[in-house]
């Protein structure tokens, strides 16, 4: 068993800084594998690839030791099921790596973060930290989850994104929209009236066995808006899921993920709600 | 009597004019202006304000060879600290009609003009259901005839004004920026984003005229409604929001403050360096869209940076904005794409505008009084 003190090594690449550690709260050791193993790659200062290779090695044992000893769950970054750029025309790969490698990579370590502080604030009896850790702690859980949920909800076309649904999600739509084209307007409208940032949701109420189309803002996740209310389609309107491609013409962005969209998942998750 | 609007701040006083109704409107037909805005260009001899003892002010317009024509009548001088380059203002009879082209080339402001198509149709009836959202609201500054408006009855409302305002150009060149703000994401931002938002504006505007008459200033502070915003809130202070904006940057800018505003920040924030600390720190640590600001707070007397999220400004709560950063997405992700950490410190290092804020810091002293003044004993 490894007792390693805290080893934080700041590494300046390229006029940014970044920080390595072995903290317990990194995320999966693979993906810090892989992390590392780019930074060695890139990095262009000889000694301190040395000392980021010999620290790769020794620290992942720590960590997973560590990771046991407290119990405490880290979050790792989901893979997705297809490549970045199998969602061409509708979303560029581009997009899709920076969302997915930077944006929700982001979203996941602040929230290892903030779960980190908030384990230790409970365990000291420090509430009012507790409850500052509050508003981090849902957005950044809330953007893991939600996005989570999105690359679920995307397809590339060969694989049936963007066929609609048949079966029970299909004729309950046709029952409270009218038509999957009257559906997708809506959600449309919601989603482009959505102020700043937010996401738009296809939801259906499992108490009251409804569809629903919700907004939420920023990253705050589907069930701020009703407790019961499970997700079945979620699209992210803010800016960084499609301004490098559309631009500020977020219409543009919504009616062409239509096409790429995974209907089946939406369906699994209905008929689990809904049987 | 003459009055000279040449303010040495950069900025020229918003004028708001209405139509003359006690004369016939043949010029508004002819035209096609009844109301538009003007920016006054600072430090020029291009306009002048006339009263006599009989007439109201009239603005009048120097041209070449120092003909002056006088075309409209002034009814509003916003003198208020923020000083928004907006002039709004209206045809009436006592000058010779001037083609809106050569009003663009003198003002160098794009123009947005009420075409036919607009004019009332069975509009009015609509309106009666949200006259109460709206009439609750604190009435605009200053007083008008009550033949031109006759208050609470929807269809008796005079039909062919509407406040218009228009796109403001920075300025500098688009290309200025570089490499720190791409060419491509000012024409974006400010072609798109921000001329998207005046145009909504504008079309919420002339629907209804019930928010005729307020100021941009005005019009922000009333549609926020206290926290529960009207629609047109987001529009006109997204409107607003983008012009401190680009005043706020400059080719060449970054490096520090000088003179007054150095001083301040040094004594609230206890050095420059502690500043920039805290500015970046606020703008990494916001969650979703919103602004940082370095704000003047009118209570507390000393400078604090606030954020605030999408659409609001500090001049909802009655503070003074002197600088400002778009934490948008759209400011920012053409050129740096999700690296907020670097956009902020490009933004201090090399974009800011510190004159702009030297400048905003001195109008502002003129509202709120930062301290005993130094005087020396003889």
């Amino acid at each position: 068993m490894f007792n390693k003190s805290f080893i934080l090594l700041r590494v300046k690449l390229q006029g940014s800084t970044n920080f390595i550690g072995a903290h317990r709260s990194l995320p999966h050791r693979y993906q810090n594998h892989t992390q590392l193993c780019r930074l060695i790659h890139t990095t262009k200062h000889n000694t301190i690839q040395m000392a980021l290779r010999s620290l790769a090695n020794a620290k992942t044992l720590a960590r997973v030791c560590h990771q046991h000893i407290r119990g405490l769950q880290t979050f790792t970054l989901p893979d997705l099921d297809y490549d970045y750029g199998a969602l061409e025309p509708a979303i560029s790969g581009e997009i899709m790596q920076l969302h997915h490698q930077k944006h929700h990579q982001t979203y996941i370590t602040n929230y290892n973060k903030a779960l980190e502080q908030l384990d230790d604030a409970i365990a000291k009896g420090d509430a009012s930290t507790a409850v500052k850790l509050q508003s981090a702690i849902k957005f950044n859980g809330g953007g893991h989850v939600n996005h989570s949920i999105f690359w679920k909800n995307l397809a590339p076309v060969r694989e049936g994104g963007g066929e609609p649904p048949h079966g029970s999600l299909g004729w309950a739509i046709d029952q409270h929209f009218g038509s999957m084209e009257k559906l997708t307007a809506k959600m449309n409208a919601e989603g482009a009236a959505v102020q700043g940032s937010g996401w738009v949701w296809l939801a259906v109420d499992k108490e009251l066995k409804r569809l629903v189309v919700e907004t939420t803002a920023n990253q705050d996740p589907l069930v701020t808006k009703g407790a019961s209310l499970v997700p079945l389609v979620g699209i992210d309107v803010w800016e960084h899921a499609y301004y490098l491609q559309y631009k500020n013409v977020r219409p543009d962005y919504l009616k062409n993920i239509w096409k790429v969209i995974n209907w089946k998942y939406a369906s699994k998750v209905y008929e689990k709600e809904c049987p | 009597m003459d009055m000279d609007l040449s303010f040495g701040l950069g900025n020229g006083p918003m004028v708001l004019v209405r139509p003359n109704y006690k004369k016939k409107h043949d010029l508004l037909k002819s035209t096609r202006i009844t109301s538009t805005l003007i920016r006054i260009k600072p430090q020029s001899q291009r306009c002048i304000i006339v009263t006599t003892r009989t007439s109201k002010p009239h603005l009048g317009l120097v041209l070449e060879f120092y003909s002056i024509v006088f075309l409209f009548e002034v009814c509003l001088v916003d003198m208020s600290w923020s000083c928004s380059n907006y002039l709004c203002l209206s045809t009436s009879n006592t000058g010779s009609v001037i083609s809106y082209n050569e009003l663009t080339r003198l003002n160098s402001c794009k123009f947005a003009c009420v075409s036919e198509g607009q004019r009332w149709k069975r509009q009015d009836l609509n309106r009666a259901s949200n006259i109460l959202a709206y009439s609750s609201l604190k009435p605009p500054s200053f007083k008008i005839d009550i033949g031109q408006r006759r208050k609470d009855h929807p269809l008796k409302k005079p039909r062919n004004i509407s406040a218009y305002y228009s796109l403001k150009p920075p300025s500098y060149k688009f290309d200025a920026l570089e490499p720190y703000m791409s060419q491509r994401t000012l024409e974006v931002h400010w072609g798109e984003h921000h001329r998207g938002y005046v145009e909504t504006l504008n079309k919420y505007l002339a629907k209804d005229d019930i928010l005729y008459g307020y100021t941009l200033d005005e019009l922000i502070r009333v549609t926020y409604n206290n926290g529960n915003p009207l629609p047109e809130f987001n529009v006109a202070a997204q409107v607003w929001n983008h012009d401190f904006f680009w005043e706020s940057m400059q080719p060449g800018g970054g490096n520090l403050p000088i003179l007054g505003l150095l001083q301040q920040i040094e004594k609230d924030f206890g050095s420059f360096s502690n500043f920039r600390e805290e500015f970046i720190e606020s703008a990494l640590t916001l969650f979703g869209s919103g602004w940082v600001w370095l704000v003047l707070k009118r209570n507390e007397k000393r400078l604090a940076i606030a954020t605030t999220t999408n659409a609001v400004t500090p001049l909802v709560w009655d503070d003074i904005p002197l600088l400002s950063l778009d934490m948008w997405e759209h400011a920012y992700y053409l050129d740096y794409k999700n690296d907020k950490a670097w956009y902020a410190n490009v933004f201090m290092d090399h974009l800011v505008s510190w004159n702009a804020a030297l400048a905003r810091m001195a109008r502002a002293q003129a509202f709120v009084n930062l301290g005993e003044p130094k005087i020396p004993v003889a």
